[in-house]
């Protein structure tokens, strides 16, 4: 078994304040093989996001998070890595998109000179030339037929649709091992995102990228992720190959979670109970081909 | 009210601030209690001690005709803050009125209200004040009144901002859709969004307020003998440098305390209240 | 044939002047019955929050008419239109004002259309709140203090406040998380039953209006499209816009799935 792109054992997340000290992640472990495609499934305040942002070196600056636990990029533990090498992993070996891409991308600059700098991350050199018919060919892989008009545009004159695939055009730009999608298409119009999840789908495979998939929106986690993990405040509660989670959930949130979403084929609305202690339950792992 | 004070504390410059402004009110409270020579702040003569240096009992030395200097700064302190408040205490509700009505009704309001504020504004706020005072007698109540009337439009564009945008909120439609008046959402709904901010700039401004005071004084247009102000005594004493050193340095120290006291507690309030400025 | 207690006839707003100008909605016309629960599907730019707005009165048609009871609202609406007609808006946190108490906030209400008499106001207010599934004393707290699901449901308390005959919803859980979304679409359901109210629901999620609304108002681009009762435009939708939109929902079952696939079936693949 080869290297995980991704492994996170035992990650602990805790924040100082006013009022004492407030734990975010209770410790939670979690991997992305590569090429796999990875979602850690959870609503607000479970601490998904956090755990992005830990992955990236977002939140170690910040004097108040005291975080500890194992995140191995690649196999090289990110915590002992000179802050230089860290730094130039942002961008070329890994890489993130976010939830609302036209407030992602830099409004006072255009299309064509945010791809140039994103393209100078992986080739200091690149000329502006060079990064714009680079760009082209990345846009069309991303079906944007129209590229000059694209890179020559600010992010308000495109739709939400159309910037959301220069996010993603601009994410996998440099051939990252590694792709942190936090919420991707949340903000986009229902047949938008379709179209954008399955154009994702498409690159990851062909790109053989990693992805680690953030989301509280099921079934978009259903059509998309091969394994999923379930964050309930703060801890992993169940994890395992998309299938076997959603046929057969076996930790009561994870449960819940399920039956709360409406059915399309209908049947009304079940009773749920938001906050129940069964939710404390021990973790949950389904077994599928070794892969854990 | 707990988190306030922690934070206040916690910062060394932000404690600071709270000490110098307690001394300056504290000052200003219990004057009759603390000055040495509380008749010193009124027509007293002593040629006898005139133009002393600091020694004991004058602890800043006496003016020319021999009164104590530290009373007499005591005393200023008290006319200071009273202009102070005197003046916010007018100028603020004039210009947050104008400047939430303005900001919610819009159309011709707004731009009749904000082109007479752009026309307060586009006068140098001292030279209007002195214009003002060259027309009046020079008293402390016309004082007042001149800076105040430079005062109010800083309150009204602060407003103003920030009733544009939170009249775009969920809570404004959700009034507007129940049906309240115009005046409740103006004053009831907005107005309380926009304290923080007005909180913090008065706290500022108490500072600023003392500092044009003294500015006027200065120049002669402010309070007049006997009564004794910060900014006269500064001006009096400036002929005299350096060899009677203390009848400037003194008063403009304690014109320094006052401001920077208030300056570094306006600046700690704006962090507590998370005000937009 | 009864009265439709909200009727829409011709209603069209356009934005803007000469160049600029937008047709947000065009020749709409509906009836909603009393008790029922119409849902407004579409995507942004379909011109749904502009039907809602005005049916609330925020702004006034360009033309057509809008009809409460069989009489047409005015422009200026006046206080017992503003009564009839209540608001849930989608965003919980912006929708209450953060300096003021829940109480203070569903008071207003009460005050504006001076319900009951001033000192039982208080008592109200608790059991309003308590109708929503909350107890009376949050009335002191501050809405931060709240969580969203919580917001929302005071939201709703204030909807209900001045006994409305019509509620429009405006995407009132799509910015809730899973568990509460239930929670809160389980209240409204029961609320519209006990107190006999309309809903007008405007959303864009398909799964949610399957299993909530009576009827269906499909709108594309400022145009109704579709208009039908839920399970006929579930089985057998008729324009391919409802279609595509149905084809486009995320779905966490097979049956969903198969669903949605039966559906697609004969829709050509769109790009932007």
């Amino acid at each position: 078994m080869s290297t995980p792109t991704l492994d996170i054992q035992d990650l602990e997340l805790g924040f100082k304040g006013y009022t004492g000290f407030t734990q975010v992640l209770h410790g939670i472990s979690l991997s992305v093989n590569p090429g796999e495609r990875v979602a850690l499934v959870g609503e607000s305040g479970s601490g998904k996001s956090v755990t992005a942002r830990i992955v990236l070196g977002l939140l170690q600056e910040l004097r108040t998070a005291k975080i500890s636990g194992s995140v191995r990029f690649e196999g090289r533990e990110l915590d002992q890595m000179p802050r230089r090498e860290r730094h130039a992993l942002r961008g070329k070996a890994m890489s993130m998109i976010f939830q609302d891409p036209t407030s992602s991308l830099n409004p006072v600059f255009r299309i064509g000179e945010q791809f140039h700098d994103v393209l100078r991350r992986g080739d200091a050199k690149i000329t502006r030339a060079d990064a714009l018919s680079r760009a082209a060919a990345i846009l069309a892989e991303v079906s944007v037929r129209d590229a000059d008009r694209v890179l020559n545009a600010f992010p308000f004159q495109l739709s939400g649709g159309l910037n959301q695939r220069v996010m993603i055009a601009m994410a996998l730009a440099n051939e990252p091992a590694l792709l942190i999608a936090d919420e991707p298409g949340t903000a986009l119009d229902v047949t938008v995102q379709a179209q954008t999840l399955h154009l994702m789908r498409k690159l990851v495979e062909e790109h053989h990228t990693a992805v680690l998939f953030i989301s509280h929106n099921l079934g978009v986690v259903r059509e998309f992720a091969d394994r999923v993990y379930v964050i309930y405040k703060g801890r992993i509660v169940e994890q395992g190959p998309t299938r076997a989670v959603f046929e057969a959930p076996r930790h009561p949130y994870t449960r819940a979670l399920m039956a709360a979403v409406p059915r399309l084929t209908g049947g009304g609305i079940p009773d749920i109970d938001e906050d129940s202690p069964d939710f404390a339950a021990p973790l949950e792992i389904h077994q599928d081909g070794g892969q854990s | 009210m707990k988190r306030t004070f922690a934070i206040l504390t916690a910062n060394p410059l932000s404690l600071l601030g709270l000490i110098l402004v307690f001394v300056v009110v504290f000052s200003a409270v219990f004057a009759d209690f603390i000055a040495p020579f509380p008749e010193h702040s009124g027509a007293v003569v002593d040629f006898a001690n005139f133009n002393k240096a600091p020694e004991w009992p004058y602890i800043f030395g006496t003016d020319l005709v021999g009164r104590d200097l530290f009373s007499r700064i005591l005393y200023a302190y008290r006319i200071s803050l009273i202009l102070g408040v005197v003046v916010l205490a007018i100028a603020v509700p004039i210009g947050v009125t104008i400047g939430l009505v303005a900001g919610y009704l819009g159309g011709r309001t707004e731009y009749l209200l904000m082109r007479m504020t752009d026309v307060f504004l586009s006068v140098p706020p001292l030279v209007l004040a002195m214009a003002i005072m060259g027309v009046l007698k020079p008293t402390l109540a016309n004082g007042m009144l001149a800076v105040t009337a430079m005062w109010w439009p800083w309150y009204t564009r602060l407003v103003y901002n920030i009733t544009r945008g939170e009249k775009e909120e969920g809570y404004v439609l959700a009034a507007e859709v129940i049906g309240a008046s115009r005046a409740h959402i103006i004053f009831r709904e907005i107005l309380p969004n926009c304290v923080p901010a007005i909180v913090t700039k008065m706290t500022l401004d108490m500072g600023f307020v003392i500092l044009i005071a003294s500015s006027l004084s200065f120049l002669g247009l402010g309070v007049q003998p006997p009564t004794p102000d910060l900014g006269s005594m500064v001006a009096d004493g400036a002929k005299y440098l350096p060899d009677s050193w203390w009848l400037t340095i003194f008063p403009g120290l304690a014109i320094l305390v006052a401001v920077f006291g208030f300056n570094l507690i306006g600046d700690a309030l704006r962090d507590i209240l998370g005000a937009e400025q | 044939m009864t009265t439709p207690i909200l009727e829409l006839e011709n209603v069209s707003k356009t934005f803007g002047t000469g160049a600029d100008e937008v047709h947000a909605a065009q020749s709409i016309s509906f009836g909603v019955t009393k008790g029922e629960c119409l849902a407004i599907v579409g995507e942004s730019g379909s011109g749904k929050s502009t039907i809602a707005n005005m049916i609330l009165g925020i702004y006034p048609p360009t033309s057509g008419e809008i009809r409460l009871n069989g009489t047409v609202l005015p422009t200026r609406r006046q206080l017992e239109h503003r009564r009839a007609i209540q608001l849930v808006q989608q965003n919980p946190l912006s929708s209450l004002n953060p300096k003021r108490s829940i109480g203070a906030s569903l008071r207003l209400a009460l005050d504006v259309h001076d319900i009951g008499a001033k000192g039982e106001r208080a008592d109200r207010v608790g059991a309003l709140l308590e109708e929503v599934g909350l107890p009376a004393n949050f009335a002191r707290r501050a809405p931060a203090a709240l969580s969203g699901g919580q917001r929302q449901r005071v939201a709703i308390a204030r909807a209900l406040a001045c006994q409305s005959q019509v509620v429009v919803l405006d995407e009132p859980t799509s910015a809730l998380d899973v568990l509460v979304q239930a929670r809160v679409l389980k209240l409204l359901n029961q609320l519209r039953e006990t107190r006999d109210l309309t809903f007008v629901f405007i959303t864009h999620d398909l799964s949610v209006v399957r299993n909530i609304a009576t009827r269906i108002a499909v709108f594309e681009k400022g145009r109704m499209v579709e208009l039908g009762d839920t399970q006929t435009l579930f089985t057998n939708p008729t324009h391919p816009y409802t279609r595509r939109l149905i084809s486009a929902v995320p779905v966490v079952t097979d049956e969903e799935a198969a669903l949605r696939n039966s559906l697609a079936a004969g829709l050509e693949e769109t790009n932007e």
